[in-house]
């Protein structure tokens, strides 16, 4: 497969992804927010903004709508829903021959209910409902992907794609929460306090999924083992290596192991440490610290994937 | 077959139906359709006018869905429109095709030795039959290209060539395509679609088959590999998404099985291409290029270039890759070039050509000149190196002030004009507001040269929709129609 067209699946998944985990995070939160105090708000969207990744030019400024608006519309932020999705068709367009055409039509047809959203016939509601179509557009992709695109090369960068900014996002998510609720471990949260702790959860699509596995008491410890540790929930970190990894290890099957040594001992290895990891250890250290590990790690395993397939110098591969 | 048989689209009930000098593909005669007409006549006389609506609509919607579209540029990003086609075939019998091709396999075969002659030893040149300074002073002539060997001596592998029909009904050449003619995704999508629609009358006419152009291009460009590799990788180079023809670009890719590429997707090392992909590097041996000359190369032509490939040149001046077509083919589509094309067919292949051009008046000889000048309200100009329908001037339904504005142009540089006669070249039915109108079409058949000469029967037909134009081109209004060539 052409490097170029591996660069465009795996961005063009990312960019889904990260549409998606925008659109839950403000959805989660605008709801939250009606049953809080003017102090609570402000930290709450300070949070929401670390969780996005702090967007440049986007500061907060005490209106929470104003920034649910343009996190979700304005196409000249390149944070928003709308770019997103507008970068993950662009990149899809130019590997149209690729993909199948459901995705095709799947996504474009995303791409115009964004665009033509009219927004000031809507202004008084909540985003809601649109944002809830996002998520809902993402869904349908990803499915008819996996049904409609062959399990190679190609596909297997799209789930790269989608894991590796899935992991980064939970993981964000776990550090920010742990740095401004874990003051009081093994008590149990009431009152705003556990409504934070469904907030998360509820990030994460997994309030449902953690009720099933742990009722509905929620422990800030039990929840940062389910949402790091859980071997079996898609939106949990060690789920999402666990993807990576599979989908790498793919790769390089086509492509001969030798080469891919790096990648693999990177995605290894943090794949060993989370399918190894136990719980009451990771929380006896510096959880910040474990947790930013992560984030650094897949981050240079991204680097890795782009020196070994994208942009790898002539040199190194006439050597190779 | 009388006119009772035709009942609703006989030609003296369809009010908008002109017949007037030019040749009507469909009538002989007020009420009189030729016979190979009359099976579409009482096929579309036998359909409700409802009937041939909801037809139209569905051969809309599968365009539409299979995303056969052109990109148009402006306002709103990546824009894109359905090609727009007519529903009506157009219909060759076999006797008129068999002399079509014919014509244009001499003709085609002509200009390939003349690429040859004037890129080695410029014999057409010596012996004074084309005046040196028309091949020296043309903006695609490559001197780079001067004594270089190319794959089986093939400088046209792929070739549109438009062909028009005079009031007498005979087939005339208005201009080749020898760099990079397009168009070939629509006559094969076309095919389809009208086969979804019409059927029974597909059937009952005994179409000859296209659906093996692709075939036969990909061994065309197999045919035409460097030496020595057997089982030669072939990539078709495009200039991007942003392309008008991007559709096409991917489509053929498909249709092949070979990867589409961009300039960024390719490197040279000692003279050698490779294509970057996921498992490293791949030598490419064949590139079928709908890059210009120009854009190709940044070290070897235009240097601001952002969509060649540094160093291909190089690559293919050693022999290490095969780029089809070659480079400097635009010589021999030169509009000036065009006048001498039948002393051409007969200077190399001693015979008179089966295909005619039409008469053609070159500007930089004093006398032609002086003609074209005072009479530039009849006649067609056309700048030598466009194409596209653009630099033109249509004399008859020209404003005095453009008159003014070309004969500024052709006396300040009167080589990068030429003039023609306005010709009413022939029309064919197409089916407009639900009944039949005549409008002028044109004929691009593709001709493919590697080993052996392979046209597949029929081609493009384009349509100029709006009522009384005279330009077929896409960008100004053209549309397409199905073309069938009849077994018999």
């Amino acid at each position: 497969m052409l490097s170029r067209v591996a660069d465009n699946l795996y961005w063009m998944s990312r960019y889904l992804e990260r549409a998606e985990h925008t659109a839950r995070i403000l959805d989660v939160n605008l709801n939250l927010m009606l049953d809080e105090s003017a102090a609570g708000v402000d930290r709450r969207w300070q949070r929401v903004l670390a969780a996005l990744g702090n967007p440049a030019d986007l500061a907060w400024g005490g209106d929470a709508y104003q920034i649910a608006h343009v996190l979700t519309f304005d196409a000249s932020n390149r944070s928003s829903i709308t770019s997103c999705i507008t970068g993950a068709r662009e990149n899809a367009r130019q590997v149209r021959e690729e993909i199948s055409s459901e995705q095709w039509q799947r996504l474009n047809q995303l791409f115009h209910e964004v665009g033509h959203y009219n927004l000031a016939e809507n202004l008084d509601a909540l985003p809601s409902e649109f944002l809830l179509n996002v998520i809902e557009g993402v869904h349908l992709f990803q499915g008819v992907t996996d049904s409609t695109m062959s399990h190679g090369e190609g596909w297997h960068f799209i789930q790269v794609g989608r894991y590796i900014e899935r992991a980064s996002a939970t993981a964000n998510l776990l550090n920010l929460y742990h740095r401004e609720f874990w003051g009081q471990a093994g008590s149990v949260p009431e009152g705003n306090e556990y409504l934070e702790w469904v907030g998360l959860l509820r990030s994460c699509t997994a309030f449902e999924a953690y009720c099933k596995a742990y009722t509905a008491d929620l422990n800030p410890d039990r929840i940062l083992e389910f949402l790091l540790l859980n071997p079996e929930f898609p939106h949990a970190v060690r789920y999402s290596i666990d993807c990576l990894q599979a989908a790498l290890d793919a790769i390089h099957g086509e492509g001969g192991k030798r080469r891919a040594a790096p990648l693999t001992r990177l995605a290894g290895r943090l794949q060993a440490s989370l399918g190894f990891g136990q719980i009451s250890e990771i929380l006896s250290e510096d959880v910040g610290s474990y947790l930013q590990g992560i984030l650094d790690q897949c981050r240079d395993i991204h680097t890795t994937i782009y020196q070994l397939y994208i942009n790898y110098s002539i040199q190194t591969a006439l050597a190779g | 077959m009388g006119s009772a048989g035709i009942g609703r689209f006989d030609s003296s009930t369809l009010p908008n139906y002109l017949l007037d000098g030019a040749y009507d593909e469909m009538f002989e005669a007020p009420g009189q359709p030729r016979g190979h007409y009359v099976p579409l006549l009482e096929t579309l006389t036998s359909l409700p006018g409802d009937e041939i609506r909801r037809r139209k609509h569905s051969a809309d919607l599968s365009f539409l869905n299979q995303g056969i579209t052109f990109t148009v540029y402006g306002r709103e990003e990546g824009t894109e429109r359905i090609f727009p086609y007519d529903l009506l075939p157009r219909i060759v019998t076999s006797a008129e095709w068999n002399h079509v091709e014919r014509g244009l396999m001499q003709r085609i075969t002509a200009l390939n030795l003349f690429l040859r002659d004037i890129y080695n030893e410029g014999r057409i040149l010596a012996d004074g039959i084309i005046p040196p300074e028309i091949v020296y002073s043309c903006k695609h002539f490559r001197r780079q290209m001067r004594g270089l060997q190319v794959p089986r001596n093939v400088y046209i592998a792929v070739v549109g060539s438009d062909l028009i029909r005079l009031p007498s009904g005979e087939f005339v050449v208005l201009e080749d395509n020898l760099r990079v003619p397009s168009g070939v995704s629509y006559m094969l999508t076309n095919r389809r679609v009208m086969k979804r629609i019409f059927p029974q009358l597909f059937q009952r006419y005994g179409v000859r088959p296209i659906e093996h152009y692709t075939q036969a291009l990909l061994n065309t460009l197999r045919s035409l590999a460097p030496e020595g590799r057997a089982e030669p990788t072939i990539v078709l180079l495009s200039p991007g998404v942003f392309n008008s023809a991007y559709f096409e670009h991917a489509y053929l890719a498909r249709q092949m099985g070979i990867e589409l590429v961009e300039g960024r997707d390719l490197v040279t090392h000692d003279n050698v291409v490779y294509m970057r992909t996921t498992t490293g590097l791949r030598r490419v041996d064949v590139i079928y290029r709908r890059v210009d000359d120009d854009f190709i190369d940044p070290l070897a032509f235009r240097g601001d270039s952002v969509l060649g490939v540094a160093g291909l040149f190089n690559a293919y001046r050693a022999g290490n890759v095969t780029l089809a077509n070659a480079f400097g083919t635009g010589v021999a589509d030169d509009k000036a070039l065009y006048a001498y094309v039948p002393k051409i067919v007969k200077y190399y292949l001693d015979q008179d050509p089966i295909l005619n051009n039409l008469e053609t008046y070159l500007l930089n000889d004093a006398v032609q000149r002086d003609h074209v000048l005072q009479n530039l309200d009849r006649l067609v100009v056309k700048a030598v190196g466009e194409s596209g329908g653009y630099g033109m001037l249509i004399g008859p339904h020209s404003t005095a002030e453009q008159r003014e504005e070309f004969r500024r142009r052709i006396v300040a540089d009167p080589r990068n004009y030429i003039a023609q006669p306005t010709i009413s070249f022939s029309r064919a039915p197409c089916f407009i507001d639900d009944t039949l109108e005549a409008r002028h079409v044109d004929l691009r058949p593709y001709v493919l040269f590697g080993d052996k000469v392979t046209i597949v029967p029929g081609g493009l037909t384009r349509v100029a929709l709006r009522r009384g134009s005279l330009v077929v081109n896409s960008s100004q209004g053209g549309g397409s129609k199905d073309t069938w060539v009849l077994n018999q």
